[in-house]
């Protein structure tokens, strides 16, 4: 019989400034292709239906769940995760924030609470307590009872308007 | 002490922590399962001709496979079949297991096995499973011989996993004469732990070697399970578990571990398991349970006999829920003074998800009905129930069970800080970031309040307010049997290894802060790794909040064996008596001189090179002679406003008291506090296994709702209370479960007292509260 699977596609797409072509089935999701086929497991699959928002990474800038987007759709994107988010040695502002603020416990739900973070930021830099509940709230963490994870973005808001202000601009 | 920050921060936002999910071994096959669709059924014909034939399959496993392979498990009664062995006993029950190259080649063959079925009655409510003739297992499992922690098999065969009880004075007698008697029954959910790494499991089995990495809490169980599954010697079997995705106790035992086992070798390859969310609540759940309290008063309002029924919904399988229905005996009667009692518990077989240990283990089941009915009877009395309870409680040093450790805390303080804190008006700051600028924990009386953050607290129109504090007590700390190692190295630095997994707790955080302090080495000189059975040394799980108190003994006898040890070989380089060496401030003193550790080290090797070791051993005697290691304390409070128009509840205040002792990493326990009573919310508010079939009607996390970032309290305030009581290092007791075990019934009274009406079951949904808003009104 004919495996579903045995229906592919070349993609190119950029993920974490890297230029990747790949053949890829269609079926494949951007969280398995991540993980599986580049190693990228920093992104963490847990609902698989849109809930958590553990798999959360930015496709051309916006978040997406990437448990239940498919990787064929990634052909000419931009893709960033959790692991590109650090320059070097210098962690992202709202990395550092997340661990000043003792906002993570095992861990398993940080990337995506972090990249949603970063989308907030990039979107509404001068993102308020409603705007930081609202973004929030479609992920999960089962550890931490949220309130560091609050506190750990909007710390991570004043870095970064003060960053902003310090730059002029 | 100190909020020194985790050591695995780093690892966490940088997305490289490696959990048992991201593991890979060469040549990794995948394996699907094939998941029972029938409640209760005799299997009459597995067809696998197709699945066996699909692109990429490697092997399709039955039980029918497991040729000498041990077939059950389980670490109190081996009931539990690898692979559904001629019978399945409820609605995704593994069946078939299919090995492929990918695992979308195993989930493609797995929907080509056929399985045919021959229905029996399904029994998936516990009333309906003790009332039946019809028997979930026919047979008993008891062995001569057999038990764990004094925990037997039931010997008859009968829907009956277990039955206990505690019994003391005369409880029938005491109440006939009571000057008031206060009856509750509340219904205590299926709750489902959701660790949002789901379980998994890779095993790579060779000829007299398996090794496995999984997401156990507590590996070393693990290994005893597979040992005796494959007849391999312990040390044959390795079992490493990197970061566990959060686990909150429903990765205790064994779970998906055989399977992998079983797989890999039928396949001859290392085999990976998964499990979707849907599966996982198809591996362990915990257990639901209906429980009725009956407390009589005398007429100063003193307890004079509480008469206790527990009934839990045990689901297919016992896996740990024996030992979860005596801890919930012993935990269903209250920290208060007791002088007659009877507490009969039983659970009960039935063909849903096994249900397993889960935070809080037996207490917040228990503690639903009995703290509720606290408060029900302070009505009655027509006392204030803070009062009521200030009358009840137990002292410091008073007993709570015959021949257990005395409570080694005091109760009176942490509800005098719990009402202090629901009385202090909020904060006009709005939005405090406090676990940042963290207050510091000040010693007895209960610390400073720290609150988070705050946003609109007045009453708004339409909307009742309710108020209540739980508290509960609970033998906590497991067995005390704990062995850590400190390695120093020539430069000083030190490697402790423990099997204590970390899920998230700070295990290695607060293992490696008392490591550094009782070695006079910067918390940086210290490595703490995971949990590997080959290579780290015994320990016995890690739950029931024993970590910091228990391993923490372990690591401080270790760091003493490691001084000796530095002393003799500093005697032995210098060439003196081993009694003359002292120790002070880190360095050691022997002859004229004074030597850093490091410099002993090289100095008797002779060389830049080498290490002294310290092994500390902690078992049943010293400090943790007797049983329980320490009481756990759950001290909380609650205010709700409920909603008259849609019945929605908002807590508005949560007030946890952490009654820890000596708070390690103040950061790390209000972290358990928090965590834990947002679980304990999700219990009272929202979450609930429903079983309105033969199958879970709500299998996903779209319909099993679980507390979201905009249902966090409108205000928080964690109180450490230090008071150095505990048997720890340091005076330290435990953390971890004992936010979550009052919250259910405080959040119940809570509702109650806005409503008028009591609660008798939770979750206390929008339609549940409306429901009680209209009695209400009659």
């Amino acid at each position: 019989m004919t495996s579903p699977a045995a229906t592919s596609t070349v993609i190119r797409a950029r993920v974490n400034g890297r230029d990747v072509e790949m053949l890829v089935p269609v079926r494949l999701t951007v969280a398995d292709l991540l993980r599986e086929r580049l190693g990228l497991t920093g992104t963490k699959v847990s609902c698989e239906m849109q809930v958590c928002g553990a798999c959360t990474v930015l496709m051309d800038g916006d978040p997406i769940s990437s448990c239940t987007a498919l990787a064929c759709d990634l052909d000419g994107a931009e893709v960033l995760t959790v692991e590109g988010l650090a320059r070097g040695r210098d962690l992202h502002p709202v990395q550092e924030a997340f661990m000043a603020a003792n906002a993570l416990q095992c861990g398993f739900c940080t990337p995506g609470f972090i990249m949603m973070a970063v989308a907030l930021l990039d979107a509404c830099p001068d993102a308020g307590p409603e705007e930081i509940r609202e973004w929030m709230d479609g992920n999960l963490c089962r550890c931490t009872g949220y309130a560091p994870i609050e506190t750990a973005v909007t710390l991570a808001a004043s870095r970064l308007a003060a960053a902003a202000v310090e730059d002029g601009q | 002490m100190t909020a020194v920050p985790r050591s695995d921060g780093w690892e966490k936002v940088t997305g490289r922590a490696r959990y048992a999910v991201d593991a890979v071994l060469p040549n990794m096959a995948h394996a699907a399962v094939v998941r029972s669709e029938r409640a209760h059924a005799r299997i009459t014909s597995i067809d696998r001709a197709e699945a066996e034939a699909a692109p990429g399959v490697i092997a399709v496993v039955t039980a029918d496979d497991l040729g000498h392979l041990v077939r059950r498990f389980g670490h109190i009664v081996p009931d539990h079949a690898i692979l559904a062995d001629g019978k399945v006993r409820y609605y995704g029950e593994p069946v078939t297991v299919v090995v492929a190259e990918t695992p979308h080649q195993a989930a493609d063959a797995a929907e080509l096995v056929w399985v045919e079925y021959e229905d029996l009655p399904a029994l998936t409510d516990a009333a309906t499973a003790l009332a039946s003739d019809v028997f979930i297992h026919e047979q008993s499992y008891a062995e001569p011989g057999q038990e764990f922690l004094g925990v037997a098999p039931a010997a008859s065969a009968d829907n009956v996993a277990h039955r206990a009880e505690l019994v003391w004075g005369d409880a029938e007698a005491a109440l006939a004469s009571a000057a008031t008697v206060v009856e509750t029954t509340a219904a205590f959910p299926i709750v489902y732990g959701y660790a949002m790494e789901t379980y998994n499991a890779l095993a790579d089995w060779q000829p007299g070697a398996l090794h496995v990495v999984s997401t156990a809490q507590h590996p070393l169980m693990v290994r005893n399970e597979l040992a005796r599954m494959f007849s391999l010697p312990l040390a044959a079997v390795r079992v490493e578990v990197p970061y566990i995705g959060g686990g909150y106790g429903s990765k205790s035992y064994t779970k998906l571990e055989p399977l992998a086992a079983a797989a890999s070798w039928a396949s001859g390859r290392p085999v990976k398991v998964t499990t979707d969310v849907e599966a996982a609540m198809y591996t362990t759940r915990a257990d639901g349970a209906l429980v009725t309290v009956r407390t009589g008063f005398d007429a100063d309002a003193r307890i004079c006999a509480r008469d206790i029924d527990i009934r839990f919904d045990t689901g297919a399988y016992a896996d740990n829920s024996p030992l979860v229905l005596t801890k919930s005996i012993n935990r269903s009667f209250g920290p208060y003074r007791m002088p007659n009692l009877r507490v009969r518990g039983v659970a009960a077989y039935t063909n849903t998800s096994p249900a397993s240990s889960y935070r809080g283990f037996g207490a917040p089941q228990a503690a639903l009905a009995g703290e509720l009915n606290m408060d029900m009877a302070a009505d009655r009395l027509g006392i204030d129930p803070v009062e009521l309870r200030r009358r009840n409680l137990l002292a410091p040093g008073d007993t709570i069970i015959e021949g257990k450790r005395p409570l080694d805390a005091d109760l009176v303080a942490d509800l005098d800080a719990i009402v202090a804190a629901l009385d202090r008006p909020a904060p006009t700051h709005a939005h405090a970031p406090a676990h940042v600028a963290d207050s510091a924990s000040a010693a007895d009386p209960a610390s400073a309040p720290t609150a988070v953050p705050v946003r609109d607290a007045a009453p708004q129109p339409g909307t009742l307010r309710g108020r209540a504090v739980a508290v509960t007590a609970s033998d906590a700390g497991a067995s005390p049997i704990s062995t850590a190692q400190v390695r120093m190295h020539a430069d000083g630095s030190v490697t402790l290894l423990v099997s204590s997994t970390e899920m998230g707790q700070g295990s290695r955080t607060a293992l490696a802060q008392i490591a550094a302090l009782e070695l006079c080495v910067p918390i940086e000189a210290v490595a703490v790794g995971q949990s590997d059975t080959r290579f780290t040394p015994f320990e016995w799980t890690t739950g029931a909040s024993r970590t910091t108190t228990v391993v923490g003994l372990a690591v401080q006898a270790a760091c003493a064996d490691l001084w000796d040890n530095l002393r003799a070989r500093a005697a032995d380089s210098v060439g003196v008596p081993v009694e003359d060496v002292r120790v002070s401030n880190g360095l050691i003193h022997a002859g004229n001189g004074a030597l850093t550790s490091a410099e002993v080290i090289r100095r008797w090797f002779g060389a830049d090179a080498g290490e002294v070791v310290g092994v500390g051993v902690i078992r049943r005697d010293g400090a943790t002679a007797v049983l329980p290691p320490f009481w756990e304390i759950g001290a909380v409070g609650v205010e709700v406003s409920v909603d008259e128009a849609t019945g929605e509840v908002t807590v508005e205040h949560l007030v946890t008291v952490g009654d820890v002792g000596c708070a390690v990493n103040p950061h790390l326990v209000k972290g358990q506090d928090l965590g834990a009573a947002t679980q304990g919310l999700g219990i009272a508010l929202w979450e609930e296994m429903i079983y309105d079939g033969e199958q879970l009607a709500n299998p996903n996390l779209v319909e099993y709702r679980v507390p979201r970032l905009r249902d966090t309290p409108r205000r928080i305030t964690s109180v450490l209370a230090e008071r150095g009581d505990g048997a720890g290092p340091y005076g330290a007791k435990g953390a971890g479960e004992g936010a979550l075990n009052p919250v259910p019934a405080a959040v119940a009274a809570a509702v109650g007292r806005a409503v008028g009406v009591w609660p008798t079951e939770l979750p206390l949904t929008p339609p549940r509260v409306w429901e009680l808003l209209q009695q209400a009104k009659q």
